[in-house]
């Protein structure tokens, strides 16, 4: 075996005879180090974007996770009765070293202002527990130990072992009580989980109906989408070209301008209803409410998310030759037989992009069910915009019911990405 | 597609009931667009055509709600306030998409499926959950309210498309005309502005004119982060359609079609343009 190539070059060798670099590195460490060098430059040119986002996007939704579950006033304000009380049993009224830790606590606070928010804390779960709280606190310094016999002299409430069970449930720095809420679940006084009275029962109702409303808008984009990108696909590259104008432009046209749009046609006075009276299919009394309700969500939903069904399908259907077709007419397939048997399949790339990534788009909406979506058109998005203006108690429900919708945006986008791949996501 | 000739009646009866389906949906997809720029002429303050505007009668149609809009101070003030923010937020996005982007396509980049599915989750993740999320982020560093906090949150949510459209362009690239450049004794900065640069261009203005019209558009995250300083077009025009509509939105909506008319006509032309370049025949 002759190593010498025409020009007389004489390949390098170290001891065991594996080629190697003129410095004597073997060719296998050198290529693994050059390829670890590319993968490294390659990764320089992310981490800029990278780091942009973690720090102004993953931050503020991991710190909005955490604010769902936080619990931290009763935790923070009343440290050492959250310490005392952590082996108290629940069952009788607590021992004495418990009210010496919330004297001791009732001290401090005073002291730094703080015992204030406590009881308010306490409050919400429990009306007139501020009162109790505060009314004691301001003789706490008076007190003479055993504290037990102290506070219950100063108030009855005191042996109230509800209060105290809450107080140890809220000692906790994590809770789920938000999620309960935002399930329409809450705790009884015991500290049981139960449902909600029926008439405070929304929020499942409002996810069911954001599902089964974007699972409607999916189907509609689906079945108006599928036509129109089939004949995109297949018509002339200069017609279709043209036509494609007509689906690219209101894409590339403002939400709020579609939406304004829907609103000027669909209402009572508005165009549609103008031309139904014309046509006399309906009479000047008899216009019918087409805004302010699912109806309109849907329509002008199916109108804004059409595009991002069209546009999917288009780019594979493009790609399927139509000689497929003739071949299977050929062999003595019908038009329909054909088509669902040969083209539908190999639609099936588009239609999974589609369909999830309209549903995912749908189901996060906002300003459209906001606008033309009334009372009974509103998404879930909607009421956690409602608690985001609230208090703070409202705001960590927001941020539940956020989370709960992340997760199930995440999972889909999990499953799109698993199914199409987002590198494959295009637009026009 | 044209029918065959052997085509029998029931499907002869199809094709044209087919095609008949298909302007209706294409009716149904443009009809909306093209109502509201005659309705903004309106003389009258109605949402619907007045009998004097379905004579053509002139005195139907007025460009008062125009004259509104353009002479009140605080529309004017919103209108500046979403060009700013939507071009600053292009320039930023527009540079590190297109160094992502750049990264991405590089056949040795590490973790590529995962780090594109985190680059373009922006775009998937709902607005209200972000909004909500960078509310209380800003709101917490005392950033709130400024345009700062809104710059940076359009520039999250523009990076997707920018990311998407230049990896798409790059998918084509021919990586030896690198080599080729290098050979020929260029170095990587002359590589990258003679030859990289001319081939990406037409991708990343696309990328860029997308995270415009994103910035442009968005109503959500503006909504919970803008002090009444910052407020921009389509935040008014949101609240303005909750209370009362005016034709003034109208008047700004039919402005807004044409910037989109605008936009979408010139990423045609870009397209065309990197399709010849790339020597595949023009559409």
């Amino acid at each position: 075996m002759a190593d010498i190539a025409a020009d007389g070059y004489v390949p390098e060798r170290d001891e065991s005879g594996a080629l190697t670099t003129v410095d004597g590195t073997p060719l296998k460490i050198s290529l693994r180090k050059s390829q670890r060098r590319a993968k490294r430059r390659a990764f320089y040119l992310v981490v800029p974007l990278l780091a942009f986002l973690f720090i102004t996007f993953t931050i503020p939704i991991v710190g909005m996770i955490v604010r769902s579950v936080y619990n931290p006033e009763v935790a923070n304000y009343l440290p050492e009765t959250s310490a005392a009380i952590g082996d108290w049993d629940g069952e009788e009224l607590p021992p004495e070293k418990v009210f010496a830790a919330m004297a001791a606590d009732m001290e401090v606070g005073l002291e730094n202002r703080t015992i204030g928010r406590a009881a308010g804390r306490i409050n919400r779960e429990i009306p007139g527990a501020r009162s109790l709280v505060m009314g004691t606190a301001r003789h706490v310094d008076e007190m003479q130990p055993p504290y037990r016999e102290a506070f219950l002299e100063e108030d009855e409430d005191w042996s109230d072992l509800e209060l105290w069970r809450l107080l140890k449930r809220e000692t906790r720095l994590i809770t789920p009580a938000y999620y309960l809420l935002a399930l329409d679940f809450e705790y009884t006084p015991r500290g049981d989980i139960v449902e909600r009275p029926e008439i405070y029962q929304v929020y499942r109702l409002l996810f069911i109906r954001t599902a089964w409303m974007s699972i409607v808008i999916t189907g509609a984009c689906l079945l108006l989408g599928y036509p129109v990108a089939h004949l995109l696909a297949t018509l002339p590259l200069r017609t279709s070209n043209l036509l494609m104008i007509l689906v690219l432009l209101p894409f590339w046209t403002s939400l709020l301008v579609r939406t304004s749009a829907w609103m000027v046609l669909l209402q009572q006075e508005g165009v549609v209803n103008d031309l139904l009276v014309w046509a006399g299919i309906i009479n000047d009394n008899g216009r019918i409410r087409m805004i302010y309700n699912q109806l309109g969500t849907i329509i002008a939903m199916t109108h804004i998310l059409l595009p991002f069904m069209i546009l999917p399908l288009y780019s594979v259907m493009k790609t399927i030759p139509p000689s497929y077709m003739r071949a299977a007419r050929s062999l003595g397939a019908n038009q329909f037989t054909a088509f669902v048997k040969v083209y539908m399949p190999l639609t099936i790339p588009g239609l999974a992009a589609g369909v999830l990534l309209v549903f995912i788009l749908a189901i996060g909406y906002y300003i459209t069910p906001a606008l033309v979506g009334g009372e009974s058109g509103i998404f879930i998005s909607n009421l956690i915009a409602s608690n985001m203006q609230g208090t703070s108690a409202q705001l960590k429900l927001a941020s539940a019911l956020a989370t709960i919708l992340l997760v199930l945006v995440l999972f889909f986008y999990w499953l799109f990405n698993k199914l199409v791949g987002v590198d494959r996501l295009k637009f026009g | 597609m044209a029918l065959p000739t052997y085509a029998g009646p029931l499907e002869r009866t199809w094709y044209y009931s087919y095609r008949v389906i298909c302007a209706a949906i294409f009716i149904f997809l443009i009809v909306p667009i093209v109502v509201i720029v005659p309705l903004s002429f309106n003389a009258q303050p109605y949402f619907t055509f007045t009998k004097e505007m379905l004579s053509f009668d002139p005195d139907g149609y007025s460009l008062r709600w125009y004259e509104e809009l353009l002479s009140s101070r605080e529309w004017m003030r919103a209108i500046g306030n979403s060009f700013f923010i939507a071009i600053s937020a292009t320039i930023i996005s527009t540079t590190l998409g297109t160094l992502a982007a750049l990264g991405l396509s590089r056949p040795n980049m590490p973790a590529k499926g995962f780090i594109t599915a985190v680059l373009i989750s922006p775009m998937i993740v709902p607005l209200i959950i972000t909004a909500a999320a960078l509310f209380s982020f800003y709101a917490r560093l005392d950033l709130a309210n400024s345009y700062f906090s809104i710059i940076m949150a359009h520039v999250v949510l523009g990076t997707p498309f920018v990311v998407i459209t230049v990896t798409a362009s790059l998918s084509g690239f021919d990586q030896q005309l690198i080599r080729a450049a290098q050979s020929l004794g260029a170095n990587q900065v002359t590589t990258f502005f003679k030859v990289i640069l001319p081939l990406l261009l037409p991708g990343v203005v696309a990328g860029a004119l997308f995270a415009f019209i994103t910035s442009l558009d968005e109503v959500v995250v503006v909504l919970f982060l803008a002090g009444p300083e910052q407020v921009t077009m389509t935040v008014r025009m949101f609240s303005g359609l909750r209370e009362e509509i005016s034709p003034t939105i109208l008047a700004l909506a039919t402005i807004l079609v044409a910037i989109s008319i605008l936009l979408l006509s010139s990423m045609e032309l870009l397209r065309r343009r990197s399709e010849r370049q790339r020597g595949m025949s023009p559409g």
